[in-house]
Formats: C-alpha cells, sequence, structure tokens
C-alpha cells in the first residue's frame, strides 16, 4: 500500500513538475566529495521527483560573486552553500532574499520545522543543511600510541613530526587555547581580550617552526598520505572519505573540535526563485538530510535525520552515526565557531596573524 | 590690385591647406579612435574608477546622513550629546529597514574592530526605544558610551578620505584627522611590499643570469637549429601558467622529483629531505621559470640584429675573446637587456598565481592581499589603495630607470 501511495505521490510530482514547465536551477556548493554527496541525496531524487533540472557549480566560498551578481543586476544563481558568516553577513547587507523557518516541511515525526532544526541552525535568510567540524587527524599506520587530546597536538616534544595547519586565525586561535587548558565554553570571552589573544598567539609559536600551512580543504589528507604532516587539521568529512573511500590508515582526534554549519542562501533577485525555494524545502527535509548522511560524514542539521542516518552508500558495514561531529561521544570537548567573534574581529586577527607568519 | 588679388589667393590657399591639414588630422584620428574608446571603456575608466575607490567611501555618509551631518559638528573629544544618540537611533531604524545596516557595520569595524555586532544587534532592537536615547541606546549595548566608537563612526563618515592609503602604507587615521603608525603587530603591508620588490628584483636577475646565454646561443647557431630550439623556449611559453606552476609542484615537493633523486644520489636522507616549495625559493624558481621568455626573446630579437663582423673586426684588431665580448657585443644588447628587464620586472611585481600556488607564507607577494581583500573580506577601499600605492612605485621605478638606463633605449624587438 505503502509502494502504491509513493509511486503515486512521484507521478503526481512528476505531472506538477511538467505542468509547470520544466525548469532549470543553478546551485552553487564547494565541490568534491561534499557536492558529489548534495548530487546523490538532493539533486537526483528531487530531479526525477519534478522533472526540474539542477545544475552544480562549484565556488570557493565568500560573498564577492553574489555580490558582483546582485549589485550588477544580473543574478545567475538560485541557491548557494555559504558558511554561517557569509549567511548572516549577506543578509545584514541585504544580499539574500528573506525566508521563513515555518514554510518549511515538518519533520518525519511531525515536529514543526523551526523546533526540528538545531538550535541557531536557521536564520533569517538561510537554512543549515549540515553540521562539519574542524578536527585534527594523524596517519595511525605512522604513530603507533597516536593523539588524544588537543593538547598533543601541540606537544612536538611527545608526539615530534610536522603539523599541518589551515592558513588563517580562524580555528587556529580557538584550538591554541583549548589545548593552552581553556574549557571550551570560554574560550571566546578569552579571546575577547588582549592578553587571551598574546596567549593564542604564543601557543601556535610553540609549533610554528614545524608547521606546514594548507589553504583549500583537499590539502590535509593529501598531506598526511604524503608523510609531509605527522598531524594536521582538517574538515572531518574529508578525512572520513580518505578513510571509507581510499582505505587511508587515518584517526580523527575528536577532542577540541570546531563545529560549524554551512546554510542555503539565495541571492536577491535569483532567476528561478520558485523552484530553487522547492528545492531549499526539498534538500533540507528529513530524508534528503539523512540520505546526504550515507555519502560524507557531516551531520545533518535536523534532529528527526538523526536516527534514520544508514552506513556508507557502498560499505553497509560502515555506521555513519558514529563519525558524525554531532555524536554525543565526539561533542565531550566541543566547541561552536562563534560568528560574532569573527565577524567583529577577523580584519583585525587576520592582519596579526599574517604580520605573525612573515616574522 | 594684383597685390590684392594675391593676398586673397594666400589667404584662401592657407584656409585649404588648414582644411586639407585638418581632414589629414580628423583621418587618423578617426583611425585611431576604435582602439581609444576600447582602451577608455575597458582599461582607463574602470582602473581609475576603482583607484578613486582608495580615497572615497560614501557608505557611512550615505547610509547615516543624520549622524553623519551631526558628527562633522562634534569636536571628537567631548561626550556624545543626546542630539547624536537620537540621529543616530533615526538613522539606524531607516538602514535596519532597508538591510543596509550591515554595511555601516562592516564600515566601522574597519577601523575599530570589535563594533560590527555592535551594530547590528542595536539596530535589531532601536525601532522599539524611546527618548532619551542617550540611555536608552547605551541600555542596549553600554560599548555605546565607549567615545571610541563615536571617533570610529567620525572617521568612518568623512566620503574623501586618507584611511586607506594610510592603511596600505601600515598607518592609521585617527578620528583628528592626524595619522599614526598602525599597531606593531598589524603593520603587514611594508613587510610585503619589500617582498614583493625583493622577489621580483631577484626573478629579474636570474631570468637575465640564465637567459642571456641561451638567448646568445639562439641567436649564432644556425637558423635550422635555432629555429628548432625557440620552439622549446616558446612551448613553455605557451602553456598555462597554472600547468607551469603545478608541475613545479610535483617537481618540488618533499616528496617529488627533485627530492627523489636527491635521496636516490644519497645527496641527501630520506627523513631530512628539502623544503623546496611553500617557501620564498619555490616562487623563485618558479616565477623564474615562467618568465625566463619574457627575457630571452628581447634579447634574442636584438642580438640576431648585432653583425658578428663587428666582434671579428675587433678580434682583428687584436682584442681577446674576453675583450671583444665586454667591449663590443655587451654593449650592442643593451637595448634587449632593459626591455627584457622591465618587462620581468613589472611582470612579477604583480604576480599572483605562482605566489598564491608555491608560495606557502613566506613567499606570498602583496597581489595575494590584494586579492585577499577583493575576494574575503571584501575591502575592495582597501584593495584600491594597495594597487595605487603599487602602481606608484612602479611609475617610480620605471621614472629611475629612464633616468639610469634611458626609455629610448630600450628594444622590443
Amino acid at each position: 500500500m505503502k509502494k502504491v501511495t509513493t509511486l503515486l505521490a512521484a507521478g503526481l510530482a512528476a505531472a506538477v513538475g511538467v505542468a509547470n514547465a520544466a525548469e532549470t536551477i543553478t546551485v552553487v556548493s564547494w565541490g568534491g566529495a561534499y557536492t558529489k554527496s548534495q548530487v546523490e541525496a538532493y539533486h537526483k531524487p528531487w530531479m526525477a521527483a519534478t522533472g526540474n533540472t539542477v545544475v552544480s557549480e562549484d565556488y570557493n566560498g565568500g560573498l564577492s560573486e553574489v555580490k558582483a551578481q546582485v549589485e550588477a543586476g544580473n543574478v545567475k544563481w538560485d541557491l548557494i552553500d555559504v558558511e554561517l558568516s557569509d549567511a548572516i553577513r549577506g543578509c545584514d547587507e541585504g544580499l539574500l532574499e528573506e525566508i521563513n523557518i515555518d514554510d518549511f516541511p515538518a519533520g518525519a515525526d511531525g515536529t514543526p520545522a523551526a523546533d526540528d532544526f538545531l538550535p541557531g541552525t536557521y536564520t533569517d535568510c538561510a537554512v543549515a543543511n549540515i553540521v562539519w567540524s574542524t578536527i585534527f587527524a594523524y596517519d595511525s599506520s605512522k604513530m603507533e600510541n597516536g593523539p588524544s587530546t588537543i593538547a598533543d597536538f601541540f606537544d612536538t616534544a611527545n608526539f615530534p613530526g610536522k603539523r599541518g595547519l589551515r592558513k588563517n586565525p580562524k580555528a587556529n586561535l580557538e584550538m591554541a587555547l583549548m589545548a593552552d587548558g581553556v574549557a571550551a565554553d570560554e574560550v571566546y570571552s578569552v579571546l575577547e581580550t588582549e592578553e587571551g589573544i598574546e596567549r593564542a598567539f604564543a601557543k601556535l609559536d610553540s609549533i610554528k617552526g614545524d608547521v606546514v600551512w594548507w589553504e583549500a580543504g583537499a590539502q590535509p589528507p593529501q598531506l598526511l598520505a604524503d608523510g609531509e604532516v605527522a598531524m594536521t587539521t582538517a574538515y572531518n568529512g574529508r578525512i572520513f572519505n580518505a578513510v571509507a573511500s581510499e582505505d587511508k590508515p587515518f584517526e580523527i582526534v575528536w577532542d577540541g573540535q570546531i563545529w560549524d554549519l554551512d546554510l542555503w542562501v539565495m541571492p536577491k533577485g535569483a532567476p528561478n526563485k520558485e523552484a530553487a525555494m522547492e528545492f531549499m524545502k526539498y534538500s533540507t527535509g528529513t530524508e534528503a538530510l539523512a540520505a546526504q548522511a550515507s555519502w560524507i560524514s557531516y551531520g545533518p542539521a535536523r534532529k528527526s535525520s538523526s536516527p534514520l542516518v544508514g552506513s556508507f552508500h557502498n560499505k553497509p558495514e560502515l555506521e555513519m552515526a558514529g563519525h558524525m561531529p554531532t555524536a554525543p561521544d565526539n561533542l565531550k570537548n566541543a566547541l561552536q565557531n562563534n560568528f560574532d567573534f569573527w565577524a567583529d574581529n577577523q580584519d583585525q586577527l587576520n592582519e596579526q596573524f599574517n604580520a605573525w607568519l612573515a616574522q | 590690385m594684383t597685390s590684392t588679388a594675391d593676398v586673397i589667393d594666400d589667404k584662401l590657399l592657407q584656409k585649404r591647406l588648414d582644411k586639407a591639414m585638418f581632414n589629414r588630422r580628423l583621418r587618423a584620428f578617426l583611425l585611431v579612435l576604435p582602439i581609444l574608446l576600447f582602451l577608455l571603456v575597458v582599461f582607463i575608466i574602470p582602473i581609475g574608477y576603482f583607484l578613486f575607490q582608495g580615497v572615497y567611501d560614501k557608505t557611512f555618509s550615505s547610509i547615516m546622513p543624520q549622524t553623519t551631518e551631526i558628527l562633522s559638528e562634534w569636536d571628537a573629544t567631548s561626550e556624545p550629546t543626546e542630539e547624536m544618540f537620537a540621529a543616530l537611533a533615526v538613522d539606524m531604524v531607516v538602514a535596519r529597514e532597508n538591510k543596509t545596516i550591515g554595511k555601516v557595520a562592516t564600515r566601522v569595524n574597519r577601523d575599530l574592530p570589535g563594533t560590527r555586532s555592535l551594530f547590528t544587534s542595536t539596530a535589531r532592537k532601536v525601532s522599539k526605544l524611546e527618548a532619551p536615547f542617550k540611555e536608552s541606546i547605551p541600555d542596549v549595548k553600554d560599548k555605546w558610551n565607549d567615545i571610541e566608537v563615536w571617533q570610529a563612526m567620525k572617521t568612518a563618515s568623512r566620503k574623501f578620505t586618507p584611511g586607506y592609503y594610510a592603511a596600505a602604507l601600515d598607518l592609521k587615521l585617527k578620528s583628528d584627522g592626524s595619522i599614526v603608525r598602525q599597531d606593531e603587530k598589524r603593520r603587514i603591508h611594508m613587510i610585503l611590499m619589500k617582498r614583493t620588490l625583493q622577489i621580483s628584483f631577484l626573478v629579474t636577475v636570474f631570468c637575465l643570469l640564465l637567459g642571456y646565454p641561451i638567448a646568445y646561443l639562439l641567436a649564432t647557431l644556425p637558423t635550422k637549429t635555432s629555429n628548432l630550439l625557440l620552439i622549446l623556449v616558446l612551448l613553455p611559453f605557451w602553456t598555462s601558467i597554472l600547468v607551469r606552476t603545478t608541475a613545479w609542484i610535483a617537481m618540488l615537493q618533499a616528496q617529488g622529483v627533485v627530492n627523489d633523486l636527491l635521496v636516490f644520489f644519497g645527496i641527501t636522507a630520506d627523513d631530512a629531505r628539502f623544503s623546496l616549495i611553500y617557501n620564498k625559493l619555490g616562487t623563485l624558481i618558479a616565477m623564474t621559470h615562467i618568465l625566463l621568455p619574457f627575457m630571452i626573446l628581447p634579447l634574442y630579437s636584438v642580438m640576431k640584429g648585432i653583425p658578428p663582423s663587428y666582434v671579428r673586426a675587433a678580434k682583428s684588431l687584436g682584442a681577446t675573446n674576453w675583450t671583444a665580448f665586454w667591449r663590443i657585443y655587451a654593449p650592442q644588447t643593451i637595448p634587449g637587456l632593459g626591455a627584457g628587464a622591465i618587462l620581468v620586472f613589472i611582470v612579477a611585481i604583480g604576480y599572483y598565481i605562482t605566489p598564491a600556488l608555491v608560495g606557502g607564507q613566506e613567499g606570498t607577494m602583496i597581489s595575494n592581499t590584494i586579492d585577499g581583500h577583493m575576494r574575503q573580506s571584501l575591502n575592495w577601499n582597501l584593495a584600491a589603495a594597495l594597487a595605487g600605492v603599487l602602481m606608484i612605485v612602479v611609475l617610480f621605478l620605471y621614472w629611475l630607470y629612464d633616468r639610469i638606463v634611458g626609455i629610448d633605449n630600450m628594444k622590443l624587438g
């Protein structure tokens, strides 16, 4: 019976799609394994259900292209996957369409969307799809008694070898403070002070000579695989995929992880607003988010998706739940990236960080 | 009678001549008009407009008109008055409705870090606030009592501002109009500027050392062989910069070809491989390779035009090979050398893809910072000021070159 209804629903949706004359929307994301997970979990099923087409484009983050398109009145993109800082900043500057969370479908268990999404995962202009995290990882085939805490990352005496760090003060300063013994919930209040910043830089200074700096998310797994570094910070999904798809002997240390969100936003004046809005609702639905989690280890932003998260798409024995940033075991000593702090201080800290690097 | 007629004739002739000259000039002008318009539309106007942004910023004054007006009368030291708070409240309500408060917040935050959230969070509540605003606004965030915030707003409210050029030179514009040095921890642009000049200079020297013998070889070999060799010079020239840069990454990285060979021949141990890339050395190697054709080609074309009989004549008069080369041959190559050097140097000074990919922390240049301000911090005004400073430096060096070598002495082909 259920099958019949599903079929009927699909048929109906297809009919509606045809009646609307199939539309083509442009969805922009970060590329690589991450875009692939979205294509598999969002684009393909949505295209099958509605008859519309999704064109996927890659970008490297940031608001400059959105700003250029909106200010020139020539918007080409319908939906963009952005970081929280850009979602809030774009909204404040009037570059993004506003959305109403109450228009979004309720969770599979009937919880209204506003309660089903994790706290803080939607704003006036954006809805999150995933929770990702900056963690650090090492190659377990090269280190028998590997590191287990964030302090070990900065301990080159007991854990010798090069360290990979992102060439950006973000996450590095927080991790430095946590390694220096600051509790996760006090990190940002310490960083608010001049002494706190000094303290974080002093901690980074202690390993500066051993650091290999990376910029793109694809680099850290490569650095580890090449043996260029003994351990490196990375985005958890990239390390997970290297382990799951390429059987790399990498181990993630969750202690001191810094988690953050990726959200959908729509530029002001998007060419296919309605279809893109439908896609946004579909792709942040309980099932779509749970399906995405079988392609990459980023946690779904809806509570109702968590119980549905299964195993890796081509490895039924690999359960995904324990690999999510949001898994209870992984959250023991974790920090949420504080957008307000970075929006206020990033220009100054970037300069200070770059000056520190140049010394 | 006749003389008058002559005068009239003269005048007529003069007129006709003028007309003919005018027509010729007009035709000449019309011929160059397309390229002139093209340059104007795609080059001079956009670049001029962009550079103008380095000194002009109306973000604050256009979104916060009332505050701007009242701040212009404020002496920047006395306590902010109720009128100032009221003007701020009025402007904020409008800015909140128009969704422009974020722009104001970003603008002020550039001068005083930590104020962005002050603006956005206050704006969210400001429509519900009541007079006296001098009390109700600081109730939302007590930071509004901080005179620094008002001073930063006063600085930001200037339409024409030297602030961005000051920032590009590691200086800081204060609210009273004076300029002081930037906080020592934030002085970054001068370091990068010096490094950019240093790298460009070294790349030019290396290109010269490597390119001169190659150009000499090309110019003196029989045409058949030299054409073949010329293709070897041009082939990389036609290959994408990205491809060449990534090829260098494969060559130079710790597990790359060069290090593998060094380990194989026992020059270094396996666990002590050289760091040849992601540092200044990597930038120097990759940029020298990429810019080498810019040195070889002008040198080659100049050397090709030097008659071999001069050197032979010198030798027949008793000069040694060395003297003949230094006294007779080398001076004649100066025009090509000058052209090659200035081409390489000026292309190098604005280089950005290669240093971004292989520069690591010590090999990146000022253009990478300009790129960062264009794409990440979206501080286009500062990017414009940095680009302006870079342009002034290049023009100055060009002038210096003209004084020392002479621009007429340059020969591109």
